[in-house]
């Protein structure tokens, strides 16, 4: 299978920071479902968004970064205008703060396939109201035309999976899509992604803290740690993870039905923060 | 021990109603959850039976005490709460130390320094977190403080606004059984609010479902395994967590 994207040796440094928030993490996405999991701080959002060159001012190197061709470091920042949002999109975590809260839903659906590709505003808006039906929204017309604030936070995320698959793109970052709502809605919406994602062959990156998640909708998992990959693993392998971080953070989760004793609380160990031998 | 009584609690935001009549008993020394979507009240009820909301009609009572006929001073003694968000709940520009000697202070409390140095033995800080600051602190030793701000007056009663949905898997684990083993040491009475049911399965004996201001039922944890739920949306609640759950 052809690599939609190859990372050899990422790494991040913010400026100001005495440690590079992610540090030579390498790995490559076919069409295929990547799950990146970790807590917060370990740079799993970092790198969402330094594929996405979303960090102006973070020194990136990388022995390869390339999207379908395209050198990711060297591009220019017209070149990257042209991937974003066309080629690659990214899907945020809350729509609250994510959608903008004075224009209508349905203009921000359009709006990328007006940017990147020559249309009417009715072909548009005519795409839009289609993908919003793709999103399961019952009435495409009547969301259309209403504000963030008059929707609800399922529907808000629907809204934006819709604006963030309109322009086809290979590869979509999906970083915590749905941490913000509650479980009854949120099997629904990832349902959805996932019937998008796999029906148009997209590359999906699903981004997240959430084991049992990404588990459930990927193929495969990266786990990471301090800015570093410590395990990469099937997803369907998840339960014999090798790694300790992995399995303390396996066992650190309440599940229903479970022994109601103390949960093993993770014992940190300063080695998983040393640079090791992953096989990709 | 002692248990906290609500009954007929009703509020309203202006034109909109938020608690329809909710009643609720939880015994001593028990931990009670509250769990449902958001926006279905389950917070605004905790705010309200510590009159940190007031306006609302019905009874809280703690033990045989109305909140409403207890002064600040014996309320805020005896019912003390753990906000969700530990970078939220504390002031960026106070101490520890000031955190914690506040209430003692506003109480007229003595030997401050072995009080705060214990409470913060409870949560299972070192005494030289005294002189940090929130920033120099990570969300879980941040939500340890704010659990010993709760404590350090001695309550009877705690009530827990979503403890550890800010926090990740591994230190809300941590908070969790710390949580727990304050419990069995002092007694507490808890009531929990959670949007996680295996969060409620674990730390609670009883819970209470909420929708649309209302208590649509009132289950022990065995129902969610055992399938006990009467009500529909109950049933469609236990559900999907465990289809989020077990969809693996």
């Amino acid at each position: 299978m052809d690599p939609i994207l190859t990372v050899r040796d990422l790494s991040v440094h913010y400026p100001g920071a005495p440690v590079c928030a992610v540090k030579s993490v390498s790995f490559t996405l076919g069409r295929e479902r990547l799950g990146i999991v970790g807590e917060s701080g370990s740079g799993k959002s970092t790198v969402g968004r330094a594929l996405m060159r979303l960090l102006p001012d973070a020194k990136l190197s990388a022995q390869t970064l390339t999207f379908e061709g395209v050198d990711l470091l060297a591009a220019s920042e017209r070149q990257m205008l042209r991937l974003r949002g066309a080629r690659m999109s990214m899907i945020l975590q809350d729509p609250k703060y994510s959608l903008n809260p004075i224009r209508r839903c349905g203009e921000q659906v359009a709006e990328g396939v007006r940017t990147h590709t020559r249309c009417s505003k009715k072909q548009a808006r005519d795409k839009a109201l289609a993908m919003l039906k793709a999103v399961q929204i019952r009435n495409p017309e009547r969301v259309y035309d209403l504000y963030p604030h008059e929707i609800s936070g399922g529907m808000g995320q629907r809204i934006m999976i819709a604006m963030m698959l309109l322009t086809d793109p290979d590869m979509v970052i999906a970083d915590e899509p749905t941490s913000a709502l509650d479980v009854t809605v949120r099997l629904q919406v990832l349902s959805i992604l996932d019937d998008l994602v796999r029906r148009r062959g997209i590359g999906l990156i699903m981004i997240s803290h959430d084991l049992n998640l990404v588990r459930n909708f990927c193929d495969r998992v990266l786990i990471m740690y301090d800015g570093r990959v410590v395990e990469s693993i099937a997803a369907g392998q998840l339960d014999q993870a090798q790694h300790p971080y992995t399995r303390g953070l396996l066992a650190a989760q309440p599940r229903i039905g479970g022994g109601r004793g103390p949960l093993p609380v993770l014992k940190r160990d300063p080695a998983w923060s040393q640079p090791m031998e992953i096989p990709v | 021990m002692i248990p906290v009584t609500i009954e007929q609690m009703s509020m309203r935001f202006g034109a909109v109603k938020v608690l329809h009549d909710v009643n609720l008993t939880v015994q001593a020394g028990e931990c009670f959850g509250l769990i449902g979507e958001s926006g279905s009240g389950k917070s605004t009820v905790l705010r309200c039976a510590s009159l940190l909301q007031d306006g609302w009609r019905g009874r809280a009572m703690i033990g045989d005490t109305s909140v409403r006929d207890m002064s600040v001073a014996q309320r805020c003694r005896s019912l003390q709460m753990v906000f969700q968000d530990p970078y939220g709940s504390l002031h960026p520009r106070h101490s520890v130390r000031t955190v914690l000697s506040e209430p003692l202070k506003i109480h007229a409390i003595g030997d401050a320094p072995d009080r705060m140095r214990a409470a913060l033995r409870d949560v299972g800080l070192p005494a030289e977190f005294l002189d940090r600051y929130p920033h120099q602190m990570s969300g879980g030793q941040r939500q340890r403080v704010a659990i010993a701000r709760a404590l350090i007056l001695d309550p009877k009663v705690v009530f827990l606004d979503e403890p550890t949905s800010a926090l990740d898997v591994s230190v809300q684990a941590e908070i969790l059984n710390l949580l727990m083993r304050l419990r069995s040491e002092k007694g507490f009475t808890y009531i929990m609010v959670s949007h996680d049911l295996a969060v409620v399965d674990h730390m609670c004996e009883r819970f209470a479902v909420m929708q649309h201001g209302r208590i649509v039922e009132v289950l022990d944890r065995d129902a969610i395994t055992g399938a006990g739920a009467k009500t529909s949306y109950a049933r469609e609640l236990i559900g999907a967590s465990l289809a989020y759950e077990n969809a693996l």
